[in-house]
Order: C-alpha cells, then sequence, then structure tokens
C-alpha cells in the first residue's frame, strides 16, 4: 500500500518503567475499516491514546504524509484525526447540543450545520434528545453523543475505542451498521473491540495484539480464520453472535 | 441598634458582598478551567483601582510599561516554543496579541495621562492594562506548567502574587490612593442613602454577571471555556486549546479583578497590597463554594459582606479577625459534607 493515512512505525509506549506496547506498527488506508482485536490489557487503548497525543511515545506516527509524534492533541485533531475513547470523554453538565457543537470548533460554522444535519441523520435519537443533559443520557445513547461528536470534527480517520462496551446487541448492531456507513461516506476507521466477531466481519483488515505486540495481521478474513483467533477471540461455535 | 443602622450596615455589607461575589465568580472559573488557585487575583484588584487612581490624579501609571515588559517576555516565549516550526501566521497573531496590543495601550496611555479626562476613558485604559497584564501572566507562568500538578501550580502562583506584589510597591509607593467617585449622584430612599458609587458597584456587579451568564450560555467560546471546565481531556479532543482557554478564563479574571478594584477605591483607600486581603475573601468565598459552585460562592459572598460590615461596626479592630474566624466551621462543616476527591491526572 502507498502512503497510508495513518502509518504508525516501531511505536513503543511506556507508563513509568513498565512498557505497556513494543514495538508496534501498524497503518490504516484510505477508507478503509482496520481493527485492533486482543485480551483486556493487551495494550489497546493505550496505542490508541498515544496515537492521539494523549500519552507519549517513542517512534513515528505518520498521517496524511507527515511525522505527527510531537503534535499536540488539538494540531492532530485539525489535521483530521478523531477519538471516541474509552471512557467517552463527554461534557456531562452540558446539552447534546452543546456537545455536538462542540465537536465542530475547528469547523466553520455553515460546514457544521451541514455536519449537523448528517449526524443527526445517523443518530435520530440525538436529535430527539437535543435538549437533554449528556451526563443523563442512557449508555447507549452517550456512544452515539461520543461518535457524534468526534463526527462533527469532520475526522478523515475516526479511532473508536470499544464503541459496543456495554451495550444492547440491539444497539451494538446499530453501532456497526453506523460503522459501515461512515465509510461509505469516506471516512477511514480504526476500530479497538472486545466484540472480535462482529469487528472482523466489518473490518477489511486486522491485527491482534498480545501483551502489547502484534501476534498476528492480515486480512480479517483470514485473521478471523486463524486457529489462534478462533480459541482465544472467537470462542467455540455457537456462542452468542452480534 | 436602631433600624436605620441595621439597613445601613446591611447595605454596606451587600455592597461589599457583590464585590466578593465578582471576585469568587473568577476564581472558580479559573480554578475550573486551568486548576489554577489564582493567589494573584488580589494583585488585579490592586493594579486596577490603583491604575484608575493615579490616571483620575493626573499621574503616569507605570503598570502600562509592565504590561508591554510583560507582552514582550510572553511574545519571546511563544516564539521559543516554536522554534521548531517556524510557522509565519502563528508568530504574526502572537505578535499582534502581545506586542502590538501592549504597545498600543501603553501609546494611549501616554496619550491621555496627565489630562483630565471623563470617567470612562481612565476606567477604560484601567482595564484594558489590567486585562493585559492578566493575560500574559497567563502566558509567562502558568502556560509552560499547564500540565503540572495543582499543587506546583499553586506554588506558582504564591510566587506570580508576591512578584506582582513587590511591583506594585515599586510602582505605587507605601501611601495609599483613593480614586474619585464613579458617579456624583446620590438620593435617599427613606432612610437609606444611595450614592452613585454604590448603585455604580450593584449595576456592574447585576451586568456582569448577566454578560458572563449570556457569554458562557450562548457563544461558541463561552461553551468552550464550560466545556474545559467540565471535562479538559474531552475539549482538547475536540480542538479546544487548552492555553485558549487558559487565556481566557486569565482575561476574565483580571477584568473582573480590575472592575472589583475600580468600584472599591473610591470607598476605600487602597494600598499596595489591600487586593490582596480582598482577593482573599473573594478566595474564602469561592472556597465555601467549593471551588465549583457559582450559586454557592455569590451566596457566601453576601454572607461574608453582611458579616464584615457587622464587625467592623461592632469591633472594627477585629474586623478581619471575626470574619475570617466565623469561616472556620463553615469550612470545617464543608470538609465533612464534601465527598473526597482525587486530583485527576491529565
Ligand atoms: N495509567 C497507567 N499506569 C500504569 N499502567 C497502565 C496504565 N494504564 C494502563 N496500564 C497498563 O497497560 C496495559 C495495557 O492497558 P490498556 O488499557 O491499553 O489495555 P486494553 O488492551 O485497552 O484493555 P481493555 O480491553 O481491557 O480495555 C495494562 O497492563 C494496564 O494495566
Ligand atoms: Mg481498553
Amino acid at each position: 500500500m502507498s502512503a497510508a493515512l495513518l502509518d504508525v512505525s516501531d511505536v513503543t509506549i511506556a507508563y513509568g518503567k513498565v512498557e505497556a506496547v513494543r514495538d508496534v506498527s501498524l497503518n490504516v488506508g484510505d477508507n478503509e475499516i482496520v481493527t485492533i482485536v486482543g485480551a483486556n490489557g493487551a495494550g489497546k487503548t493505550t496505542l490508541l491514546n498515544a496515537i492521539m497525543g494523549i500519552l507519549p511515545l517513542k517512534g513515528r506516527v505518520g498521517f496524511a504524509g507527515r511525522n505527527i509524534a510531537g503534535d499536540d492533541i488539538e494540531d492532530r485533531v485539525g489535521e483530521g484525526l478523531c477519538l471516541v475513547p474509552e471512557h467517552r470523554e463527554l461534557f456531562g453538565t452540558m446539552t447534546v447540543a452543546e456537545n455536538l457543537q462542540l465537536g465542530a470548533f475547528r469547523i466553520a460554522k455553515a460546514e457544521a450545520a451541514a455536519t449537523l444535519e448528517r449526524v443527526y441523520a445517523l443518530f435520530p435519537r440525538l436529535h430527539e434528545r437535543q435538549k437533554q443533559l449528556a451526563g443523563t443520557l442512557s449508555g447507549g445513547e452517550q456512544q452515539m453523543l461520543a461518535m457524534g461528536r468526534a463526527l462533527m470534527g469532520r475526522p478523515r480517520l475516526l479511532m473508536l475505542d470499544e464503541p459496543s462496551l456495554g451495550l444492547a446487541p440491539l444497539i451494538v448492531a446499530d453501532i456497526f451498521r453506523t460503522i459501515a456507513e461512515l465509510r461509505q461516506a469516506g471516512v477511514s476507521i480504526l476500530l479497538v473491540e472486545q466484540n472480535a466477531r462482529a469487528a472482523l466481519k466489518i473490518a477489511d483488515r486486522a491485527y491482534v495484539m498480545e501483551l502489547g505486540e502484534f501476534i498476528l495481521s492480515g486480512a480479517a478474513a483470514d485473521v478471523a480464520a486463524d486457529p489462534r483467533v478462533i480459541g482465544s477471540y472467537l470462542g467455540f461455535q455457537g456462542e452468542a453472535t452480534p | 441598634m436602631n433600624a436605620t443602622i441595621l439597613l445601613f450596615l446591611l447595605q454596606d455589607g451587600i455592597t461589599n458582598g457583590a464585590i466578593y461575589a465578582l471576585l469568587g465568580l473568577a476564581l472558580v472559573l479559573v480554578f475550573a478551567v486551568t486548576r489554577v488557585i489564582l493567589i494573584p487575583q488580589g494583585e488585579f484588584v490592586t493594579y486596577g483601582a490603583l491604575t484608575y487612581a493615579a490616571l483620575a490624579s493626573g499621574k503616569f501609571p507605570d503598570t502600562a510599561q509592565l504590561a508591554l515588559a510583560m507582552g514582550l517576555v510572553a511574545f519571546v516565549f511563544d516564539l521559543f516554543a516554536n522554534r521548531h516550526g517556524f510557522n509565519l501566521r502563528r508568530t504574526a497573531r502572537s505578535f499582534a496579541v502581545n506586542v502590538v496590543l501592549s504597545g498600543a495601550v501603553l501609546a494611549a496611555t501616554l496619550a491621555f495621562a496627565g489630562r483630565k479626562n471623563p470617567v470612562f476613558v481612565d476606567v477604560g485604559l484601567a482595564l484594558l492594562i489590567v486585562a493585559c497584564i492578566g493575560l500574559y501572566l497567563y502566558r509567562i507562568v502558568y502556560q509552560p506548567i499547564a500540565h503540572a500538578s495543582v499543587l506546583t501550580l499553586l506554588i506558582a502562583s504564591v510566587g506570580a502574587h508576591l512578584a506582582m506584589q513587590g511591583f506594585a510597591l515599586v510602582f505605587f509607593g507605601a501611601e495609599g490612593l483613593r480614586g474619585p467617585a464613579i458617579s456624583d449622584v446620590s438620593f435617599s430612599l427613606g432612610a437609606l442613602m444611595f450614592t452613585g458609587q454604590s448603585l455604580g458597584v450593584y449595576v456592574i456587579t447585576a451586568a456582569l454577571i448577566v454578560g458572563l451568564w449570556l457569554f458562557f450560555g450562548y457563544t461558541l467560546y463561552g461553551r468552550a471555556l464550560r466545556a474545559t471546565a467540565v471535562n479538559r481531556l474531552g475539549a482538547r479532543l475536540v480542538g479546544i486549546r487548552t492555553s485558549l482557554s487558559g487565556r481566557m478564563a486569565f482575561l476574565l479574571a483580571a477584568v473582573i479583578g480590575g472592575i472589583s478594584g475600580i468600584l472599591i477605591v473610591p470607598i476605600t483607600t487602597l494600598y499596595y497590597d489591600t487586593g490582596f486581603i480582598i482577593g482573599l475573601k473573594g478566595f474564602v468565598v469561592a472556597i465555601i463554594g467549593g471551588l465549583v459552585s457559582y450559586p454557592i460562592t455569590a451566596a457566601a459572598a453576601i454572607g461574608v459582606g453582611i458579616i464584615e460590615a457587622f464587625s467592623s461596626f461592632y469591633a472594627s479592630n477585629y474586623k478581619e479577625v471575626i470574619v475570617f474566624t466565623l469561616i472556620l466551621p463553615i469550612l470545617v462543616l464543608r470538609s465533612l459534607a464534601a465527598p473526597e476527591v482525587e486530583e485527576e491526572q491529565d
């Protein structure tokens, strides 16, 4: 692949002296859905946070052809890199509409209005609850709002950290459908998921992370067929499907 | 005690309380947005008051030069921070905000100082000078350590307070100053006498509170500031710069401090270090509000103002002692009632 949109190479991330992620390389192309699967504590959140600039890292983070490893979070947002973090980080005492408006903080007003229409079309529930405080939304609604807020920033690459966490199967299906729609709209996706089965189904490519390293990567279908993945992440046949 | 005195003391207390309310609100705002406990808030009061008093008495206020000096330092800081990737637009903006602005304010001060100006010119100049100083103070002292712990920021605050108080002594001398009233009108309503100054305090306080409410509720930047206060990481993730919010918070705090000073200085003689005690009372009411609640802070401010008025009537030597001692049980109660908070990391 020539000049991927996101090109992370030889990245190491440490908490103090403990290296949580070691020598990891990954890339995401234009219009691609890439997923990272792995057990609890493998280092997935750590990696996404470091790519976003929340944690310091050693190594190179190429985005749209430029090394952004030294940039502030705010500059990365300006470049079109957005993260929906594990804990969502919504503005709890502000309304849904205010949260969305702030998502477009760096976007021109007219463009923001058009994006808002699209977000409301994607999540009609948010439209109904515009005036409600974000902190009082249900878990699923908060996840929709977190995604909606990130989309308001018109990302080129959207990183999602466990968007299905704690959600009912029906809503999970909704969220995954939305992810597929986003790709149609030209947004690349880097998806971290516990729900490996669903993630591998919608992704083009996948990386499998264990103890801070990628042990396997490739086309999603191949990864899903790998015996190690079936054993560790997909479980035996007949387990609940998304 | 007769009813007249009671009413008079209440009126006096509410006037002072209104000012503590403003200062307390500014402290809460700055803490929520930047985690800085703004001890130099009192210096904004002093600088605003004494700059206004100096201008009104036809003298040139040296604070205008301090603003330019701080602006130059802030500009050098910006240049140094951008040394790895020179960016013309960013540098031009920094030059405009730090050097052009403070230079223009100094030029205006030179042009108007030593003359008999309308009150609003002196007030406007004094506020501009204090606003610049507040803005650059954030850039120089706090922005480089914006992600440090609350304790580190507090230590920086103590340093900034001492430095600014020292400058105040150099600029204004050890003698107190008093400024002219903003308006000379007065009228009486029953037994109560309303001076233009005390009405000014009410009107301006109310206008400021309404203005802040509109700003925070209805403008994008006001909402961005609130968002930073609610969730700093969330704000950064939508592209709101910590430094932008910090600058806005300090600008507001400096202007509010300056206005408070200008409102007080016709009523009380202010010395180079009086602002600190006044700021401390604002701090106390902000603490009663737990550094988070605006309504509790405002209510506490009125309470402190009234207690102060009564204690200065009955035992004026012990005025401060009584005020600060009465705070203790309230703080103990608060700390018992408040849930334990862990210091946030980011
Ligand atoms: N702030 C921290 N300080 C020290 N160690 C941490 C910190 N945050 C995470 N870790 C450790 O780093 C490792 C990777 O954590 P991370 O949160 O990235 O895992 P994850 O793959 O996202 O797991 P999950 O699927 O449970 O969310 C874990 O061992 C975790 O304990
Ligand atoms: Mg995680």
